[in-house]
């Protein structure tokens, strides 16, 4: 069974640094931006490991304000 | 592989739906609110109802409702959106019509106008949103505040001889002659999520096919209201909310399975 790469596009304006996504990564690779803030001064959401993303959609399912667009790809 | 190979429309697995308009909502940081808005949207996408769905929004924080999917709204006095649509469904049976309101709305000063509008079995989809409390006035005790459970009119936790009990009011739906579809869910994970997707398609499918009211209670975090952080929240939620108002289907009286959907 081939693996799956994922890639995950954040709408940092859109985000309000809920944290609800972080919780629901099963990989545990996404997390708020340290000291950086959107415009509307929250600490919006990014992946800390780009490389370990399969896809799962968990982190745009749970978020109540659809900043998350997801991609997967099967590799080759 | 590089990005731009994985970053293609082919690929795309998620994104937020289109219905749901690009205006920032208004609502908390992590409010279950937003979650719902989401799986309303993308079901009246699937379902392509997005020119003959008529929605009724009530007064709570989900006022502004009408800012965020692009359908047609009425936006009606506090508690007495099942009464709009009950007219509204009456009038264009062929429409898409459902009622979204918070726990103050429909269990407190909207009880008359839902217990009838249901019990009459009109063809109309209700979406309660029990966060069991007044989000938007700034976190009062609502009918359904769990005893004990501490709110800024009841500061030191409800208690049954000064604040009575918290009413099940999905429980009392199911009793009723009008109800075909009643299902008590939540959105507080993936799992969670696709079940009440499934919950809210098939309550908008029964009233399509004119089977009688649908009621899919969400249970629903307010975490500014319960003074928690999001995450906190969906625990606290977990832990209280469920052992009084317990997940599943109450009634279900329509021959749509979630197979078939
Ligand atoms: C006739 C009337 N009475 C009272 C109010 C004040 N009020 C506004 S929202 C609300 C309760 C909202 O609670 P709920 O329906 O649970 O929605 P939530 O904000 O929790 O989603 C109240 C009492 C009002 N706007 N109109
Ligand atoms: S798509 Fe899945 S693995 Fe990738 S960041 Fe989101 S939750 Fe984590
Ligand atoms: S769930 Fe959405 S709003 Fe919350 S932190 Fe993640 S991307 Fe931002
Ligand atoms: S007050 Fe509560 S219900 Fe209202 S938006 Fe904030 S978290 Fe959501
Ligand atoms: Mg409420």
């Amino acid at each position: 069974m081939g693996k799956f790469r994922g890639l995950i596009v954040v709408d940092r304006e859109r985000c309000k640094g809920c944290n609800l996504c972080v919780v629901a990564c099963p990989l545990h690779i996404l997390a708020l931006a340290g000291k950086r803030v959107n415009k509307k001064g929250y600490h919006y959401a990014e992946q800390t490991d780009k490389g370990l993303c399969n896809g799962c959609a968990s982190c745009a399912i749970v978020c109540p304000d659809g900043c998350i667009t997801v991609y997967k790809k099967k590799e080759e | 592989m590089t990005e731009e190979e994985i970053m293609r429309p082919e690929n795309l697995v998620y994104k937020k739906p289109a219905l749901l308009n690009d205006n920032p909502m208004h609502y908390c940081p992590g409010c279950s609110h937003g979650v719902v808005h989401k799986l309303v949207a993308e079901i009246i996408e699937e379902m392509g109802m997005e020119e003959k769905t008529v929605a009724i929004s009530p007064v709570g924080c989900a006022v502004f409702a009408y800012n965020y999917i692009d359908v047609d709204w009425v936006e009606a006095a506090h508690g007495r959106a099942p009464a709009v649509a009950t007219a509204i469904k009456r009038l264009w049976p062929d429409r898409l019509v459902f009622t979204y309101q918070g726990d103050g709305d429909l269990a407190c000063i909207g009880t008359a106008e839902s217990i009838h509008a249901l019990n009459r079995g009109e063809h109309i989809a209700i979406i309660f949103i029990n966060n069991a409390i007044y989000g938007m006035t700034g976190g009062q005790m609502a009918p359904t505040t769990l005893m004990g459970m501490k709110t800024s009119t009841c500061p030191y936790g409800r208690v049954a001889d000064l604040h009575g009990y918290p009413l099940k009011f999905t429980e009392i739906a199911a009793t009723l002659e009008g109800t075909c579809y009643v299902t008590r869910q939540s959105v507080h994970n993936v799992a969670a999520i696709r079940k009440a997707k499934k919950a809210i398609r098939k309550a908008f499918e029964n009233s399509m096919a004119g089977k009688g009211a649908s009621l899919v209670e969400i249970v629903s975090t307010c975490n500014a209201g319960w003074k928690l952080s999001p995450e906190k929240a969906n625990q606290w939620m977990e832990e209280h909310m469920f052992k009084f108002y317990p997940l599943g289907d109450l009634k279900d009286t329509t021959a749509i399975t979630e197979d078939s959907l």
